[in-house]
């Protein structure tokens, strides 16, 4: 899979990606105290296992134990409490960076966000916008998304950012964060949600606030391209292509090429030509006729398209010979 | 039984599939536990092999979204309630817990008979959702996924329901055999440390089963009668169903790798020769993991919404954890101090072990730390932590105690040339599919993802081909191992100069266990007394 978010393995150390919010560069530096004290120790524990099988191989001049220290109550004293004061002081760190982590600052700017099978739904209340797997906000300012899911649990985690939060139905769940530099970044859906599960990614641009601002009032899609060329980028930017491919390949949902005015089998056992009407109803009431062979899993896009998008999508369609 | 012919032992003192079928020795039973968990094994680890081919490259390769994830599912079932759990304590354990106990059968032996029937009972329950449907919620079966898929849980988890209940009994039963037939002599700090940590195992075995038991009848309930439970549909709380599988799942973790711990604790006191290092601090960390395990469930819903105040508890308990396990790694490491160390296979295992259970260990205390979870979890990084824990240290584990009690089960010795490789190749193999996987999921990979991001294939790609080579180490094993059950060298009755019990009996033992019953005056190892 390409995607157009920054390379996670290209950037930032060996082990992580770039630190780009407010609260990674915290993560990361408790990462690495205990990345460099586990090596440092695991180092140490085998370099005494290696030394003592070396030492201490049996050779004929070394048949039986030499000695049998088999008690020492300082030795064991400290190899309790000195692991025990090292591990307390990790956990507070890790504690106090959990908090920051956990409460958005009183003056975040609020995202709602939907997880459905496979998709992510974003709705800014105060301007107004909605968007499909790709969420855009302004640099500098904390951003608190306030989450639900539909139908399963979900997880809504950004790498760069080091912050996951489950989606989970009946509740609202929040995540938030300050992203330190503009760019795009990838968002992963981390709670296993079934057959599109991989798939259910958005990007997450960032922009300075001159940037931001501009978005905001610019028309959501230019309005001047042609019906099908218009088809072509919903298709991605409403995850029609999380499911449907253009190839001729069955992924979750059935191949769109070569689907315009062709019969299509159903599962229950009839079969309807797919004109203009059927691929209208498929996209807002998708369960009414489900294709032979695929299971009733697509959510409804009522109220997501507008009747625009929906000439737009057929139209693309048209064109998939 | 002193008037026993010489040549006879529990293998052919009867004969036929029925004396199989209905003994009550508990060699045979360890026998036929042995069989059954070395099949799933083998099942699981197909799985594992076939998922990993799936993720060569991104896209489809050989199976569509669904299948593979119907197969992540029979790999984690499979390998945790058909092979995992019962491994090492119905197998191992049952040959040889009441032989170093110098008993001559479990307390219970019809018990233990059913509980070997009940096993193969949830077992077809399990294989058989493979052909109704195979269940594609994950091991962990997650509500409402659970509840709204519809593939087979209902079979699935009545499986796992039913071989809850072998568990339970094997537990009771060892529990009972290690209260009351300790014979003359055998003290509770005579007893070897693998009997401790057997003890600490059946006791979360039979405590925290239950829990599982109720939880997985609630999910059948509300798939079936639709009462509201988990699902938020039906009035429900999904996180309930993570709390209260946790609250089984954690501690049976601990079912899992303490019973590992004990044939540690044996490896390396025979292979070196030597009385253990701490024998009470050993023995008594693993009942202080089996009383904490009780309490740390918590830490697998750091993101889940769960209060942070909970969380902060969770975190700390976690912590406490680790240090018993920390101080058992100690011990047996100096425990090697100016000991005679002797480096066959089983011994091999042991250094595996300290190895990979050292990183599984460490990398627990990435997870453990709140902040750092966030990030990590439900990444590679924990299917990586998870691996290196229980395969690292739980079936490393479980094949030197194989390895070393081979001889004494089989009155066969294998070759030992060919153990070494096996055991060269899986730790290599291991290292390359786990270890690239930390990496994969600090980068951010999230797990149980059919399809990829393209800048992920070379490490995805690197992991795989350590599984080909994993896969021939287990191959070559199978291979050895079955050439000596037929033409093996006899083993003489203490082939490695142990000082427990099982080695002071015939190889193969007698059928109750002791031609003159033994009597116990001393440490279980100690070498200094015994003069070698």
């Amino acid at each position: 899979m390409e995607n157009k978010a920054e390379s996670l393995m290209g950037h930032g150390s060996f082990w992580l990606p770039r630190s780009a919010s407010t609260v990674s560069d915290n993560t990361d530096l408790l990462y690495n105290v205990i990345m460099w004290g586990s090596t440092l120790l695991f180092i140490a524990i085998i370099a005494v296992g290696i030394y003592f099988v070396i030492k201490y191989r049996r050779t004929s001049a070394n048949m039986k134990a030499e000695k049998h220290v088999i008690h020492n109550t300082t030795l064991e004293l400290s190899w309790t409490i000195i692991p025990l004061i090292l591990v307390m002081i990790i956990f507070v760190w890790g504690y106090k960076d959990y908090l920051k982590l956990s409460i958005p600052p009183a003056d975040s700017m609020v995202i709602n966000v939907t997880g459905k099978k496979w998709f992510w739904q974003f709705n800014y209340p105060k301007e107004g916008k909605n968007m499909l797997n790709e969420v855009v906000v302004p640099q500098g300012r904390p951003v608190k998304l306030v989450m639900t899911s539909e139908d399963v649990i979900h997880s809504f985690y950004v790498p760069n950012f080091r912050v996951k939060k489950d989606v989970v139905p009946n509740r609202y769940s929040i995540v938030w964060f300050e992203a330190k530099d503009t760019g795009v970044f990838q968002v992963f859906c981390t709670e296993y949600c079934g057959d599109g599960h991989s798939g259910m990614m958005a990007t997450l641009r960032v922009l300075s606030q001159s940037d931001y601002d501009k978005w905001l009032v610019e028309s959501e899609l230019s309005e001047d391209i042609p019906l099908d060329q218009l088809g072509k980028k919903l298709f991605e930017t409403k995850a029609c292509v999380t499911c449907h491919s253009v190839d001729g390949s069955a992924k979750v949902g059935p191949t769109w090429k070569g689907l315009f005015g062709h019969h299509v089998d159903l599962a229950n056992g009839q079969s309807v030509e797919a004109d203009e009407n059927y691929l209208r109803e498929s996209m807002v009431a998708p369960n009414a006729k489900v294709v032979k062979g695929f299971a009733p899993v697509m959510p409804t896009y009522a109220g997501l398209l507008k009747d625009k998008e929906i000439a737009a999508l057929i139209e693309y369609i048209k064109t998939l010979k | 039984m002193a008037h026993a012919p010489s040549g006879t032992n529990y293998l052919n003192a009867t004969k036929g599939w029925k004396s199989w079928l209905f003994t009550l020795d508990h060699k045979r039973i360890g026998i036929m536990y042995l069989l059954s968990v070395c099949i799933a094994f083998g099942l699981g680890g197909i799985f594992a092999l076939l998922l990993r081919l799936e993720l060569l490259h991104p896209g489809q390769m050989l199976f569509t979204a669904k299948q593979y994830n119907q197969l992540f599912t029979l790999h984690g079932a499979v390998m945790v309630f058909l092979f995992i759990i019962p491994s090492i304590p119905a197998s191992l354990g049952n040959f040889i817990l009441p032989i170093q106990l110098g008993a001559k059968d479990v307390a219970f032996p019809r018990l233990n008979l059913a509980s070997l029937y009940i096993y193969i009972f949830g077992a077809s329950f399990c294989l058989y959702s493979i052909f109704s449907g195979a269940v594609d919620t994950g091991w962990t079966f997650y509500t409402p996924y659970s509840t709204a898929t519809d593939t087979s849980v209902i079979s699935m988890t009545l499986g796992a329901f039913i071989l809850g209940f072998s568990s339970i009994l094997t537990g009771l039963n060892f529990i009972v055999t290690i209260h009351k037939l300790r014979p003359k002599g055998m003290t509770w700090f005579r007893m070897p440390l693998f009997l401790w940590a057997m003890y600490a195992t059946s006791v979360i075995q039979v405590l925290a089963t239950p829990v599982l038991a109720i939880t997985l009848l609630l999910l059948i309930l509300e798939k079936t009668i639709h009462v509201g439970i988990f699902n938020p549909a039906l009035g429900g709380d999904p996180v309930l169903f993570q709390h209260f599988f946790w609250f089984y799942s954690h501690p049976a973790v601990y079912i899992m790798i303490l019973p590992a711990m004990g044939i540690m604790s044996e490896l390396v006191t025979t292979f070196c020769k030597k009385n253990i290092f701490g024998y009470k601090y050993v023995a008594f960390s693993s009942i202080a993991i089996a009383i904490i395990s009780f309490l740390v469930w918590g830490h697998h819903l750091f993101v889940s919404g769960q209060s942070e105040y909970a969380s902060m508890l969770f975190s700390l308990l976690t912590f406490l954890v680790a240090i018993p396990s920390a101080i058992k790694v100690f011990n047996w490491l100096v425990t090697m101090y100016k000991g005679s160390i002797s480096f066959e296979a089983p011994f091999l295992y042991f250094l595996s072990f300290m190895f990979l259970f050292s990183i599984g260990g460490f990398t627990g205390i990435f997870l453990g730390t709140l902040s750092i979870d966030v990030h990590l979890h439900d990444t590679y990084f924990v299917v990586a932590h998870f691996h290196y824990v229980m395969m690292g240290g739980t079936v490393i584990a479980f094949l030197g105690g194989l390895h070393y009690w081979w001889p004494k089960m089989f009155g066969k010795m294998y070759s030992e040339f060919w153990a070494r490789i096996s055991c060269l190749l899986i730790f290599i193999g291991f290292n390359a599919v786990f270890f690239t996987q930390f990496i994969l999921g600090a980068k951010g990979m999230p797990r149980r993802y059919y399809n990829y991001l393209d800048q992920f294939q070379p490490l995805h790609a690197f992991s795989t081909y350590g599984t080909w080579v994993l896969g021939t180490g287990f191959l070559i094993m199978a291979v050895y191992l079955i050439h000596s059950l037929r033409k093996g060298a006899p083993a003489p009755d203490n082939p490695w100069g142990g000082l427990t019990l099982e080695w002071k009996t015939t190889s193969p033992p007698p059928v109750e266990n002791f031609l003159v019953t033994p009597e116990i005056t001393h440490d279980p190892y100690d070498y200094e007394r015994a003069g070698l």
